[in-house]
């Protein structure tokens, strides 16, 4: 499947929109803060208009995961290419990207949440030529990281992301907004020096062969073909690296299950668990959560925790399905903890946002533990719930910020009575509060639904004990309904506004997919389908290997 | 003429869809649409009635054996590794169960909502109550027609939501919002079972159609691969039952119910949501185990004593009828426990008549006097509370007289619907105990229906017969309007025998009874209840003795209740006195809410606090702990390149500068010196070596 506009081709189009807008928006005078925000509107409405086009393309049967085949619209250039470099030599890396049924669905989140969040971000003032050029970078970081097949690309990617986001806290964020945005960058950059070491010593371990036009031939391709005219190379080719054939015998990573291997799937688990976040690795969120501004909010529940999963699907689990089987009660259990846990320390929050932080903590539980499940359902219901949650969450963010907008606080013990002061207002909470606490009819229980009876054929004990979180959950978004909605309406709030247009067209097209995907969930799940199908086969195909005593 | 099957499942599916027309027209219109859209809704859910009616004729005569499937697909996994293609097929069914509960739940809908129209006539949310019913009764319906165990979770818990917002109906009031709240968390406490019961059937069978689920049982595959695993799936199961049909120990959440309209008390705390419980038995029953079942019909016959018991001491009439539902309905589980499969799901329906028309004829009570109090500017004298009623009598006579028709029937008194399917109940309790040697449970069945009798009496003779408690604040009392009291009369009607049986004294050969056989079981035979002949048997030989003693011991509370309360010959002020420890404990509820207030939600909010302050300054205490630490590395570091390493060159530096210093004095430049310096080296050294 291709597709190009002007001899470029759609993912490319799709991850550098915002970077071209962002060029447009820097050349305009500072002082024109109207032209900014619709001149950023219209790319991340251009990037929305060709995520559809995506959706409408994409090919439900393909499989993807570890085949160049089966991925769609491929884009492949050689991106550096030095031909020798000492003891290193020749250094050949791939401009690669390509979705299947694991990204396409993040592809669709991230466009859509950005283009709420570019929605969210009309009424800030603060030097705004500076945060939508920061904003937009931040989206074509995160559409980068999702289409990514190169994990040296991949790994640019990830980074490009990290700044903006520092910027985006640290100048526009609340009161304790540098402690903030230093944290968050500490410890997420922390988890890349752990990618990146991974992801150095796989370079070194996995070779292929290059032909004089570039291409790529795995080990077993090129024994069959033969190896005259090809060149032998390193390459941080992700596909190339998730064939057990490219492994150099006796380099560091080649094998089964051994303590290299096992020690390299635990350094990059943590750097993906760090940004799930995955109990114990989470205190940066909330800090984050709290100070971050509403948008910069949305976007980071909405789109960037994704990226600590998607990436343990997207790499630690189709490199090292070994590992993956080995440790999976240990993934898990992380993961019932951070749910069980995440919702009960929600529970004792007074301030709004921060509740809805540690939900988040305790609904991506949910993704980890269904991943974990190693099976299609458990998997279908992780990705599915990775992108309900990017809606639910996104949704539960803007409420905040509609509440923060008008009344200037977040206790949520100053509130009461709202119900028929703001009845929209009330009426969209509803709607996502019971989404996340996964009421049937609503996108969120068909997740979570999956992901725990995945998970419950694979860990039943832990399963079990995950499955006491919906009790939980109810309690604490029923309670902070009641909190903010439900009781008599203090005299001070007598003056508060119901959601204006704005605010309506950013929430209600949220709201109508939550509900639309809770009823009929088909289009989103066909989308991931073939893929999961797939990935779910090579882990029991490792599975039955690792019995056997081969790989 | 006789219907197609494809005919009466597509009316089947519109009965399902209308009642949510309607609450998404009136949810979203009900400011533009005339008298804020009751009209509609009740409308809707009354033809929902009538295709019910048809359905449930053309179901009994044309297809009396057969049950009416419609499956789709809903799900596509394709081929899935390990287990094959993989389809997630949901559908409806309509059985001769699921054909008559169509009727019995849009049959009370309907009242309920005509009775609304004059109940809630002037509320402020008027037009939201109205599309929340509609919602409700979706949700019931779905329910009702669903047969996988999906579809029904998913009803399941809609109606948990449809229930949450309408006893949160007048949220202003946080007894209101408390008690919704509490209802719904409550309920997620059994759905936990339920759905872990759900995950063990579909992850063995990777399906969640109960037929299928049936058949694989039948051919002898485990869940799990164990026995152990099919008694645990059942009783799990049972315990969603346990949540919303209010059983012990999660039956606290009912009695707060009452904070929600009555009219809503009667359709969905009385009549039907808090049956889906029995419903859902009645449903996976064949695959329930002799041990289940022992477990469910414990639970049941537990929760028939405690809630008959406290209902004995309650002064609100809505408490009183909260605790008399739950005990009823600890009396259809216990039915379905013993294996009375019939007489339990008997009792679902002619309670739901009653018990509506009970809570119906409370709020016609309620509405009366709150507007006598409210004309008279009394905002103080609480409109339940039955010390403040009696004599009302003769002011309300309709209600009275339709009052006393379903408290003759929930007493289990002869000519009344009750009385048979009660009688039916307690016969199965004595056919129980003769089979297995629990006599425990006939004892208490038949123990219930006294203290049933007895505290239903109290209820009317305090309410309705005697003096007015408070004359003149009740002299404004009359009758409610016929839009209330028609519905009344009509549940009244439907309370007599002669709609269920023609005999008054056995059902066994009434309609209900002959539609509503008892399914085969699937388990293993070596597991499974005594098998519906040899129960039958049993049954029919207990029904004499069962009807004897269910009439003494209902006759023996009426005339304790008259005694006590209407002729005062027995002072019940100086029993409770003298029993005060007792009165106080039935008063208190046997203290659940204390003990779970206490346990439950303070130890969750303790545990709460407690984990926030361990992820403040544990968790974040090692995040922020490794960064000081790495600034203290970093300032010892600084320190020690400043003052050792640094400090090092530097000393070098200095020393050297020194010597040099020190040495500068010896390079005069004085020819002199150096001779005379050179002279006295060369001495020395001649003086050393000569020495050496």
């Amino acid at each position: 499947m291709e597709l190009t506009f002007l001899g470029i081709g759609v993912l490319t189009w799709i991850t550098f929109l915002p970077v071209l807008g962002m060029i447009i928006v820097l050349m305009l005078p500072k002082e024109q803060g109207n032209a900014i925000r619709w001149t950023s509107l219209a790319f991340v409405t251009l990037q929305l208009v060709l995520a559809v086009v995506i959706f409408a393309k994409f090919d439900r049967t393909l499989t993807g995961i570890n085949s160049q085949a089966t991925m769609q619209f491929v884009e492949k250039a050689t991106w550096i290419d030095i031909k020798s470099v000492a003891w290193f030599g020749r250094v050949h890396i791939e401009y690669l990207m390509g979705i299947d049924g694991l990204s396409v669905a993040m592809v669709l989140l991230t466009a859509l949440i950005s283009w709420v969040a570019v929605i969210s971000s009309w009424t800030i003032d603060k030097a705004v030529k500076g945060y939508f050029a920061l904003l937009l970078l931040l989206d074509t970081g995160m559409m980068g990281v999702f289409v990514a097949l190169d994990f040296f690309l991949f790994y640019v990617f990830w980074e490009v992301m990290l700044l903006p986001m520092y910027f985006l806290i640290g100048i526009w964020g609340g009161p304790r907004r540098e402690y903030a945005a230093i944290k968050f960058f500490l410890y997420t950059l922390f988890g890349s020096v752990l990618m990146l070491l991974v992801m150095i010593a796989l370079y070194f371990s996995v070779n292929v062969y290059i032909d004089a036009n570039g291409t790529l031939y795995s080990v077993a391709e090129a024994m069959k073909r033969g190896t005259e005219g090809l060149e032998k190379i390193y390459t941080f080719n992700m596909l190339q690296m998730m064939d057990a054939g490219n492994f150099i015998p006796g380099s560091l990573l080649a094998g089964v299950n051994t303590n290299w291997r096992s020690l390299a799937f635990i350094a990059l688990f943590v750097a993906f668990a760090i940004k799930i976040p995955s109990f114990p690795f989470h205190t940066w969120l909330p800090d984050a959560h709290v100070e971050a501004p509403t948008p910069i909010s949305v976007i980071l529940a909405g789109v960037l925790l994704k990226m600590g999963t998607y990436g343990i699907m997207r790499i630690s689990i189709p490199m090292f399905p070994d590992a993956m089987i080995q440790y999976a009660w240990w993934v898990a259990l992380l993961g019932v903890i951070s749910m069980v846990y995440g919702a009960l320390v929600a529970m004792a929050q007074t301030d709004f946002k921060k509740l809805i932080a540690y939900s988040s903590i305790s609904h991506m539980g949910v993704v980890t533990l269904g991943m974990a499940s190693m099976n299609t359902q458990g998997m279908t219901g992780a990705v599915f719930q990775m992108f309900n949650h990017g809606t639910i969450t996104a949704m539960l963010f803007l409420i905040v910020g509609v509440i923060y907008d008008r009344a200037h606080t977040r206790g949520l013990n100053e509130f009461g009575g709202l119900m028929n002061q703001m009845p929209k207002y009330a009426a969209v909470m509803t709607v996502a509060f019971f989404a996340a606490l996964g009421l049937p009819g609503l996108s969120g229980f068909i997740s979570e639904a999956f992901s725990l009876i995945g998970a419950f054929q694979t860990f039943r004990t832990l399963t079990i004990i995950g499955a006491v979180t919906i009790v939980f959950t109810a309690g604490y978004m029923l309670w902070t309904l009641q909190r903010v909605f439900l009781g008599p309406l203090p005299d001070k709030w007598k003056t508060l506004t119901d959601m204006d247009a704005r605010e309506m067209v950013m929430l209600v097209p949220l709201a109508a997919i939550v509900i639309f995907l809770g009823i009929y969930p088909s289009p989103a799940l066909n989308l991931m389908n073939a893929s999961l199908n797939h990935l779910a086969g090579l882990l029991q195909q490792a599975h039955a290997g690792s019995m056997l005593g081969v790989y | 003429m006789t219907m197609s099957q494809e005919f009466l499942l597509t009316l089947s599916v519109a009965i399902l869809v209308l009642p949510l027309i309607g609450f998404v027209l009136v949810a979203f219109f009900t400011k533009r649409l005339p008298r804020h859209g009751d009209w509609l809704e009740t409308l809707l859910i009354s033809v929902a009635l009538l295709l019910s009616l048809f359905v449930l004729y053309h179901k009994l005569y044309d297809y009396p054996g057969t049950t009416l499937t419609l499956n789709f697909t809903w799900v596509d996994f394709h081929n899935v590794p390990g287990i094959g293609p993989l389809k997630i097929v949901l559908g409806f069914s309509v059985d001769n169960l699921a054909a008559i509960m169509l009727v019995v739940v849009t049959l009370i809908s309907t009242l309920v909502h005509f009775f609304s129209i004059g109940y809630m006539h002037g509320d402020v949310r008027y037009g939201r109550y109205f599309a929340f019913l509609g919602l409700f009764s979706f949700s019931m319906l779905m329910i009702v027609l669903a047969n996988n165990l999906f579809l029904l979770y998913v009803g399941w818990e809609l109606v948990g939501l449809s229930s949450y917002l309408l006893i949160g109906h007048w949220y202003e009031k946080k007894s209101a919002s408390d008690a919704a709240m509490k209802a719904f968390i409550t309920n997620r406490v059994g759905d936990v079972g339920f759905f872990v019961g759900i995950m063990i059937l579909f992850g063995t069978f990777h399906t969640f159609g109960l037929q299928e689920i049936f058949d694989h049982l039948q051919a002898g595959r485990m869940p799990l691969g164990s026995e152990w695993w099919l008694t645990a799936a059942g009783v799990l199961i049972f315990c969603g039952a346990v949540g919303k049909s209010a059983q012990f120990p999660l039956h606290v959440w009912l009695p707060d119910a009452m904070e929600g309209p009555t009219p809503v008390s009667a359709l969905i705390h009385a009549a039907t949501m808090v049956a889906a419980g029995v419903y859902l038995v009645a449903r996976t029953f064949p695959l329930m185990t002799a041990d289940a079942l022992l477990v469910i019909a414990y639970i049941g016959a537990i929760t028939a004593f405690i809630s008959a018991t406290i209902a004995i001491a309650q002064n609100d009439i809505k408490k009183v009828l909260a605790y008399s539902t739950i005990s009823q309905l600890g009396y259809m589980v216990l039915g379905l426990g013993v294996g009375a499969y019939t007489a339990g799901f008997f009792h679902l329906v002619t309670h739901a008549m009653f018990k509506a028309g009970l809570f119906l004829g409370s709020g016609s009570v309620i509405h009366a006097i709150h507007h006598a109090l409210h004309e008279q500017h009394d905002h103080h004298t609480d409109p339940q509370d039955i010390r403040n009623m009696g004599g009302l009598k003769s002011k309300m006579p309709i209600t009275f007289w339709t009052f006393m028709v379903y408290t003759l029937a929930i007493s289990g008194v002869p000519l009344t619907s009750g009385f048979l399917s009660k009688d039916s109940i307690l016969a199965g309790t004595l056919a129980f105990g003769s089979l297995t040697g629990h006599v425990l449970i006939p004892f208490i069945g038949f123990l219930v229906a006294g203290l049933t009798a007895f505290y239903m009496f109290r209820l009317v003779i305090l309410t309705f017969l005697g003096e007015h408690a408070k004359p003149d604040r009740l002299a404004l009392v009359h009758e409610s309007p016929k839009i209330m009291t028609v519905p009344l009369v009509i549940l009244a009607t439907l309370s007599l025998f002669f709609f269920f049986s023609f005999n008054p004294l056995d059902a066994s050969r009434g309609w209900v009874a002959q539609s509503v056989q008892r399914p085969a079981s699937v388990v293993p035979a070596h597991m499974a209840a005594a098998s519906p002949d040899v129960f039958a048997e049993a049954h029919h030989h207990a029904h004499t003795t069962a009807m004897i003693l269910s009439l003494v011991v209902a006759g023996l509370g009426i005339g304790i209740a008259f005694l006590t309360y209407h002729m005062k010959k027995i002072s019940a002020e100086t029993i409770a006195q003298q029993f005060a420890p007792v009165h106080r404990f039935l008063l208190n509820k046997w203290y659940f809410d204390e003990l779970y207030g206490w346990f439950a939600v303070g130890g969750t909010l303790s545990l709460t606090r407690a984990l926030r302050w361990f992820d403040n300054t544990i968790i974040d205490g090692a995040v922020t702990g490794s960064g000081w630490l790495t600034k203290a590395m970093s300032t010892i570091s600084g320190w020690f390149d400043t003052w050792v390493i640094d400090g090092a060159v530097n000393a070098i530096a200095y020393l050297s500068g020194f010597g040099g210093l020190v040495l500068r004095k010896l390079q005069t430049g004085k020819v002199q010196t150096y001779v005379v310096l050179a002279v006295v080296g060369v001495m020395v050294l001649y003086f050393v070596m000569r020495v050496v």
